[in-house]
């Protein structure tokens, strides 16, 4: 069994999340609102399960390629930091050798011999870059011989902390120190131990102008800066940034081991840099490169620069599209739903149609029969009258079986009415004119225009195609449609009936009457059986006849109706009569 | 007048007779029935000139009148009655041999010149 409470407790939790948003999908009813949150809803979905992978993406790719270029930018500076430490330490290890070679190769004799040592000088300044002066100084201290531009012999050194780390030592490499001439030196000492009873320690003094060479042989760019600190800080060599040599240097470098290391800062004048050192395990000297941030992370500088614009790129590409899908897929979700409304509220109208129609047709029939003996006995009553002998009230009698008569006959009129609507209808294919068809109907009611001078204009498109329908039922559904106008306008008003070809497909009738119009609440119901508003006298049955009728052949009918003003019956009928 | 002789069919008798005093007041001569059996038997028995038959019978309908006299090869004209606002019913009738159709409820007029027209043409 899998443990459904934490997943239902997430799914619970989700839901609210959604809740808090409104992320509903409402599926009923076809008010604005309804789409405005379904569009809404749609669009924040969709925006949302494109735009978080994006942004996931664009992260993920942010880190991974700061991360590489990183490696990509920091191992060159590492390697290049490494190279020149070793450069440094070659030079360095190359001078002490060479004096450590000169103090065992030749004896504390020959070395005090001022002419020996003036040509050991003199080979070392031929063969090695450097070398200032050579010194031999005694157990004591003291200067005992010297090769060189000064004399400093008979000098004691036996105070200094240099003779005596020599003696501990062995050997010495001394900082950076400006000599009698000015220009900047460092000194080597090496104690020899080889005589059996006397120690003695040859010194040499080195000018450092190969450190700056060493550094130029890296090529830095002109931002950059490298140099040599000592471990009190102090500059061994010039830096183009951070003071002249034998001066503090103003930037602090964090203490380490003798692996090379990197470090962001920012210096004392609010420069952004990266920092490379590296520790010599002898003499303690740090080597120091310094490159400007700006200059490291231009590629990297550039390439944010463009994630950020493809991102926003992006971004905007989806959400324009997105508005746009949204909205065609709403529409058509809007234009279905309206069309399944339609279909829906056509079919329960004509299925209300038919069950009435049914039901009609039912009590047509039976009052039918009742009716028709109604007719013969008043029939009969009306013959005997007729053949008998005259009587008092003889001419009473006539009026009244005449009125029996016709109220019978208006019943008759109206149980036929109403099997003709309930019928299925039977359509004769004929090929007719509207026209024609029109002024017949016109015709019927020619009567009545006169008596009521009413005025019937038509606007009938002469070019009219020949349409293949039914005349009779034509007639039916002009008849009723006019007889409505005349029963809406008053005495005197205006009927004008107008024909014209819709497209290949349809051709279009109209009348219009300036009668009184119909409500809003009227004009919903026009088409349901039994509606009239004809108060007394209309069955109520005309236009849902009509209505049968025309969609029976595939034709529309629709109403426009302002109170007051009048009401226009548009009717678009099919040229090829649709086959039911 | 003795050429007119007409038999009346229909499920109603208050019709029937009603109609078959009025066509009498007018000197046609009419017999009723009010199903189909006694109207096949009256026809056999005593042939009218003009049969009018109520399509919608219980029993015996008039289609169905109207068949039976086809197999018995009577040759009496036919005026069929239709209750229905229909033509179906009429035009069946018609296929099968009747002289014409009246949609009840009919007028007694027009039932007389159909008659006349009928034995008219039938002799």
């Amino acid at each position: 069994m899998v443990k459904l409470p934490k997943n239902n407790s997430r799914l619970k939790k989700f839901r609210e999340y959604i809740a808090k948003f409104n992320l509903r999908f409402p599926d009923e009813g076809t008010s604005p609102e309804r789409y405005r949150a379904l569009r809404r809803n749609i669009m924040i979905l969709m925006i949302l399960v494109t735009i978080i992978p994006l942004s996931l993406m664009a992260t993920i790719n942010y880190y991974q390629y700061q991360k590489s270029l990183k490696a990509e930018i920091f191992n060159p500076l590492n390697v290049l930091t490494n190279k020149t430490k070793r450069s440094f330490e070659l030079f360095l290890e190359e001078r002490l050798s060479t004096i450590r070679f000169i103090s065992s190769a030749y004896s504390c004799e020959d070395l005090s011999n001022e002419k020996v040592l003036n040509r050991i000088l003199l080979v070392l300044k031929k063969e090695f870059e450097g070398f200032v002066d050579l010194a031999l100084i005694n157990s004591g201290g003291r200067l005992v011989n010297y090769a060189g531009p000064y004399s400093f012999l008979g000098k004691d050194y036996s105070q200094q902390s240099w003779f005596h780390e020599v003696l501990v030592k062995g050997c010495h490499i001394s900082d950076v120190f400006m000599g009698y001439r000015k220009f900047p030196h460092i000194a080597i000492a090496i104690q020899n131990l080889s005589g059996a009873d006397q120690c003695w320690i040859l010194r040499a003094t080195i000018d450092t102008k190969k450190f700056d060479a060493i550094i130029a042989t890296m090529e830095l760019d002109p931002q950059s800066d490298a140099f040599i600190l000592n471990k009190e800080g102090i500059l061994q060599t010039d830096s183009r940034l951070y003071g002249k040599i034998l001066e503090k240097c103003s930037l602090s470098i964090p203490h380490g081991g003798y692996g090379t290391y990197l470090s962001e800062e920012t210096d004392n004048e609010g420069r952004e840099i990266f920092i490379a050192y590296t520790r010599f395990v002898e003499p303690e000297y740090t080597l120091v490169v310094v490159k400007p941030r700006s200059l490291i992370l231009k590629t990297w500088f550039t390439f944010r620069t463009e994630i950020f614009f493809i991102f926003i790129g992006s971004v905007l590409i989806i959400v324009l599209l997105v508005f746009k899908l949204t909205d065609i897929q709403v529409n058509h979700i809007k234009e279905a739903d309206e069309k399944r409304e339609l279909a829906f509220r056509e079919l329960e109208h004509s299925q209300k149609l038919s069950s009435i129609g049914r039901l009609a047709a039912g009590v047509a029939h039976e009052i039918n029969n009742p009716l028709a003996i109604i007719c013969q006995k008043a029939g009969l009553m009306k013959d005997m009258i007729d053949v008998g002998s005259d009587f008092k009230e003889k001419s009473k009698f006539v009026q009244i079986t005449d009125s029996i008569l016709q109220s019978v006959n208006r019943c008759s009129i109206i149980t036929h009415r109403l099997l003709g609507f309930a019928r299925r209808m039977e359509v004769e294919y004929e090929e007719l004119n509207l026209n024609e068809v029109l002024q017949e109907v016109i015709g019927f009611l020619e009567k009545e225009a006169l008596h009521r001078n009413i005025k019937v204009t038509t606007k009938f498109d002469s070019d009219l195609p020949l349409i293949s329908s039914d005349r009779s039922q034509l007639q039916q559904v002009f008849l009723n449609i006019l007889a409505n106008g005349f029963a809406a306008v008053e005495d005197g008003g205006i009927i004008i009936i107008k024909t014209w070809e819709e497209n290949d497909e349809f051709e279009g009738v109209s009348i219009r009457d300036n009668g009184c119009g119909m409500s809003k609440k009227d004009l919903d119901n026009i088409f349901e059986p039994f509606f009239t508003t004809k108060k007394g006298y209309g069955t109520g049955l005309g236009l849902p006849i009509t209505y049968g009728i025309i969609k029976k052949m595939g034709g529309t009918i629709d109403v426009k109706s302002t109170e007051g003003v009048g009401s226009t019956f548009t009717i678009l009928l099919p040229k090829k009569l649709k086959n039911i | 007048m003795d050429e007119y002789r007409v038999l009346i069919v229909d499920d109603e008798k208050e019709l029937v007779t009603t109609i078959a005093e009025r066509l009498q007041i007018r000197g046609i001569q009419t017999d009723t029935a009010t199903d189909g059996e006694t109207a096949l038997a009256m026809i056999e028995e005593n042939p009218p000139q003009v049969v009018v038959l109520d399509v919608m019978m219980p029993g015996i309908g008039g289609i169905e009148i109207l068949q039976r006299m086809n197999a018995q090869n009577i040759k009496i004209p036919v005026i069929l009655l239709t209750g229905y606002g229909s033509t179906e019913q009429g035009t069946e009738g018609m296929e099968l041999g009747a002289f014409d159709y009246i949609m009840k409820p009919c007028d007694l007029n027009i039932l007389i010149s159909k008659i006349k027209e009928a034995v008219k043409l039938y002799g």
